[in-house]
């Protein structure tokens, strides 16, 4: 039965309710801060894109550790290493794409 | 209404040329051939419960071996049409837009529809074996992946007797590739063979992964993994990070084709560069993809037949994984001249000479390893030698290549031509035939014959530098790729015709391999010890061919080349017998949803290909009822009972 | 778990559900690796959107057809989904199969009015005559948003699929693990939202 115990506590881990409605309320405000700022223009456009950027890159930070609980699971975490280099190739795409194609567009 | 029938079928049909004739002739005699054949000795079942519903891993890396060794005579067959129309000038063999199809249909099938499945088979045949395992991680979606792959393929060269092959190139660059220039469903039968079966690829990279991650034995830590195991992670790394990659680019073409979208068009805003950009995104990495196997092999071949451990084991773990990265980086210089800011340039000029360091590593590894080794030249060491020297020159030329004003000179000239089959002849092929060679046994339970492959070896060799280095000479004296034809006052006429001769050559290396394989099925030296060739790694602890579970009891590791050291401990007296106990073994259920999946996506493909989009929906449709089915299946694995596996191993010649 | 334990008084049978879990894991393994590649896939898309992001070619801009409250309101109704969703694990965990099911349909029907909602922007579009062959930007942008939605649709069914085997079947190590995927899923859908939100609609409009 040992291994009937280790799984219920394997489980509970999984979050609170408490860890959701922050991940949950931080998010609203992360979607309605850009929201704001965008409807009235407070700073530059340079600043605006910067700051909206900055809000969308936390708000992924906030579900993948409030939601989809990232910290969890076995060492080592073979899938936070994927999603690392997964998002690495990701910028490299479009940060290459824009580079190379700014002088053909 | 016979009339408009006829009509349908000179349209439906590809007509008007004597060999395409011939071609169709020659598959429906081979097709009634089969059928007959099945009914005959009433084999359509054993087809079925054996193979075509089955998830063991081996076979289906012979399934892989056998598609692959097809799509290489066809792709062969191709090289050498092409090397005839170009044996003397104005020669009128093909005709050009025949001409134009068949480099294409090279290109493309040599890459994706055996250089792919022939690496696939190879992972799978070896992989578990190697990591002390039982099957891969998912070998359910393992017979997806196949099958997917084999569909695709399918639909790809059903292309040359229904619809027309595509003629714009193995990558068709827009706006050649649009509906303008390419109107009819050629360029539609690229984009859908590739698209079905690169899902397949994606799909069995994420399987390796988690099967390298999760599935080895215990004991055998990451840094103890055999070098070939580590290959195939870092292609498997290549392959998820790069495959999405080519399914968007040619989900775009075909949205420009079918829905008139512009993402590559001329017109409407689009700019056919950004598909270079995308598709050399996904076709750098897919170089990389396919030579790491390759150096993987390499380096268990070495080892085995110098009796050395492999030199600078991390170094070329480093190296294989370095290169994972790295091949990200270099996409640009596909297309150093099509024109962009001279930052982009010197950035991928650097990065594209970066890459050479880790490869040359690795040559140093393989080197070292055979210095003051007690070399036995037997075939897969034979091709491992000889692909040395091949792929250091071909290496070289790739590094010329990279020095960006020197590219200008040198871009989409013969020269070019001439680089890239060095190391993707010299690598990959004598990689993979290395492979084939080295754990052909393993699978088939006998060696291939070695005088016959000794042919084979030699034809193949002096043809690849009788056929490529002249090439080099023309790609300097201004030919470029893809000419049809040349006239005498070039005066390329005598390398070429060299050249030539270099192509039958290596065909006639072909054809020795596969007598070769036909005669050793019958006279073959039979592996009765299940190491014929005194290995070092897990798979060769097993009888050959292996049995279906692999393992009857899961090895413990201790060290790299696990299987060396307990041959080591045996002969000195110091290994100590550990007493075994057998367990019932938890295997995967065989399943015809993989096979049935599949052939929808097959039905969906082609009428994607037609533009049927009622095909297309009933196609899909089923693709998606048996997934839907699949997600109701529970009853999917079973216990082989203790009693079996004794049985088993005991007809395999080993008591428990 | 009750499952579990009443296995237990046949023979191997703690060995086998032991080995089911431990092959339940590889399967969530399996499953983060493919979102990675669902990552690239996007990424791809939006580096596309990004190139063509000024490729009008003499037809309608984002910001003259973009209606921001349609949008907005997916943008919640999706959250929102993403939240429940997570609500479903939470009711996983303590063993509930019934609050399971109800947050399941909730975050179901969230997603189905995200789909509504989608649909009719695209319909607006269309009538405003903006299609997938008017320009280089809106191929690219009903590409990218079309791809989010069609992910969307599926998850759907697959939801659907989920909840008849949890009524049928209770929660196994099996089922536990196809909910555990399917939030992951969803999860990473809105996540993808966000940034089509931001990169898209926020950034279109400006």
């Amino acid at each position: 039965m040992a291994n009937h115990g280790n799984h219920s506590s394997h489980a509970e881990s999984h979050g609170s309710l408490k860890s959701y409605v922050i991940g949950f309320i931080l998010s609203i405000v992360l979607t309605v801060i850009p929201l704001v700022l965008v409807m009235n223009p407070l700073f530059s456009k340079t600043a605006t894109y910067i700051t909206i950027m900055i809000m969308a890159i936390l708000q992924f930070v906030v579900q993948l550790f409030f939601f989809m609980h990232i910290r969890e699971g076995e060492k080592p975490r073979w899938n936070v290493q994927t999603l690392i280099l997964g998002l690495f190739i990701v910028l490299t795409i479009i940060g290459g794409s824009i580079w190379i194609m700014a002088f053909n567009v | 209404m016979w009339e408009s029938f006829l009509e349908f079928c000179s349209w439906f049909f590809v007509t008007g040329d004597p060999l395409i004739y011939g071609a169709m002739v020659s598959i429906a005699l081979t097709m009634v051939a089969i059928v007959f054949v099945l009914t005959k000795y009433k084999k359509w079942g054993w087809l079925w419960r054996e193979w075509l519903t089955t998830v063991d891993h081996k076979k289906i890396g012979i399934m892989y071996l056998i598609a692959s060794l097809l799509m290489l005579f066809r792709g062969g067959v191709d090289a050498i049409l092409m090397r005839v129309q170009l044996a003397f000038p104005n020669l009128e063999f093909l005709h050009s837009d025949h001409y134009n199809a068949i480099f294409t249909t090279h290109g493309t099938i040599m890459i994706l529809f055996m250089a792919m499945p022939m690496m696939f088979g190879l992972f799978n045949m070896v992989v578990p074996l190697q990591l002390g395992a039982r099957d891969v991680a998912f070998p359910f979606l393992n017979a997806v992946s196949f099958w997917l792959f084999m569909f695709g393929a399918m639909l790809f060269n059903l292309s040359f007797v229904i619809g027309g092959s595509p003629d714009a190139g193995w990558l068709s660059y827009p706006p050649l590739s649009q509906n303008e220039f390419s109107p009819g469903p050629g360029q539609n039968f690229w984009i859908w063979g590739i698209q079905i079966s690169g899902i397949g690829s994606l799909a069995t990279g994420i399987n390796f992964i988690v099967t390298i991650l999760k599935m080895r034995a215990p004991g055998m830590k990451l840094m103890k993994m055999p070098m070939f195991s580590w290959s195939v992670f870092s292609s498997c790394i290549m392959i998820i990070l790069a495959f999405p990659i080519l399914t968007v680019t040619i989900a775009l073409l075909y949205l420009d084709r079918f829905a008139g979208a512009h993402f590559f068009t001329m017109d409407g805003g689009g700019n056919p560069m950004m598909y270079l950009n995308l598709i050399w995104m996904w076709g750098h990495p897919e170089v990389y993809i396919v030579v790491v196997p390759a150096f993987g092999i390499f380096s268990e071949v070495v080892a085995t037949f110098a009796k050395k451990k492999l030199f600078g084991y991390k170094s070329m773990v480093a190296a294989v994984m370095g290169i994972a990265i790295l091949s990200f980086f270099t996409w640009a210089h596909h297309f150093f001249t099509m024109g962009t800011s001279a930052s982009v340039i010197a950035f991928f000029a650097i990065t594209t000479m970066l890459i050479a360091i880790p490869t040359g590593v690795k040559v140093f590894n393989w080197l070292f390893t055979m210095y003051r080794g007690k070399i036995s030249f037997k075939q897969p060491m034979m091709w491992t030698i000889a692909f040395i020297p091949c792929f250091v020159v071909g290496g070289a030329t790739g590094v010329m290549l990279s020095v960006a004003p020197a590219d200008y000179q040198y871009h989409n000239s013969y020269f070019l031509i001439a680089h890239f089959h060095q190391v993707l002849i010299g690598g990959v092929v004598f990689g993979y035939l290395a492979g084939i060679y080295y754990w052909w046994p393993k699978l088939f339970g006998f060696k291939l014959d070695e005088k016959l492959g000794a042919w084979g070896f030699w034809l193949w060799n002096i043809g690849f530098y009788v056929c490529f280095m002249p090439q080099y000479a023309l790609g300097f004296m201004g030919m470029t790729r893809r000419y049809y034809t040349y006239g005498w006052d070039y005066g390329w006429e005598s390398l070429n015709l060299v050249s030539t001769v270099g192509a039958f050559l290596m065909g006639a290396g072909f054809v020795f391999q596969v007598w070769q394989i036909l005669y050793s099925i019958k006279h073959g030296e039979r592996d009765t010890t299940g190491d014929p060739w005194n290995g070092r790694t897990l798979e060769w602890s097993i009888p050959s061919p292996a049995p279906f579970y692999n393992f009857a009891v899961v090895p413990q590791v201790k060290e790299t080349d696990d299987f060396w050291r307990v041959k080591e401990e045996k002969a000195n007296g110091t290994y100590k017998e550990e007493p075994v106990h057998l367990e019932p073994i938890h295997m995967p259920k065989n399943s015809g949803l993989p096979f049935i999946m599949s052939v929808f996506w097959f039905i969906a493909g082609f009428g994607f290909v037609w533009e049927w989009v009622w095909m297309a929906a009933i196609g899909m449709i089923g693709v998606f009822l048996t997934m839907w089915a699949r997600s109701f299946q529970y009853d999917t694995d079973y216990y082989v009972p203790v009693d079996e596996v004794r049985r088993t191993e005991a007809s395999l010649g080993r008591v428990y | 778990m009750q499952q579990v334990a009443k296995n237990h008084e046949h023979g191997h049978a703690h060995d086998h559900e032991h080995g089911h879990e431990e092959h339940e894991q590889l399967k969530v393994l399996g499953f983060w690796i493919f979102l990675v590649t669902d990552c690239i896939l996007f990424g791809t898309l939006f580096a596309t959107y990004a190139v063509m992001n000024h490729s009008f070619a003499g037809g309608p801009t984002g910001a003259e057809l973009f209606a921001l409250p349609g949008v907005i309101a997916s943008t919640f109704i999706l959250l929102t989904s993403s939240f429940t969703s997570g609500l479903a694990i939470l009711a996983m965990n303590k063993g509930k199969v019934k609050e399971l099911i109800g947050w399941l349909i909730v975050t179901a029907l969230l997603g189905l009015s995200f789909i509504y909602l989608e649909v009719t922007e695209f319909i607006h579009l269309v009538h405003e005559g903006a299609t997938i062959a008017t320009s280089g930007f809106w191929s690219a942008f009903y590409t990218l948003v079309g791809t989010h939605g069609l992910h969307v649709s599926i998850g759907l069914f697959w939801m659907l699929a989920i909840i008849i085997q949890l009524r049928r079947r209770g929660l196994t190590p099996v089922t536990r693990r196809k909910v555990t995927t399917l939030s992951l899923y969803w999860h990473f859908l809105d996540v993808v939202w966000i940034f089509l939100f931001t990169v898209v609609y926020l950034m279109g409009v400006m």
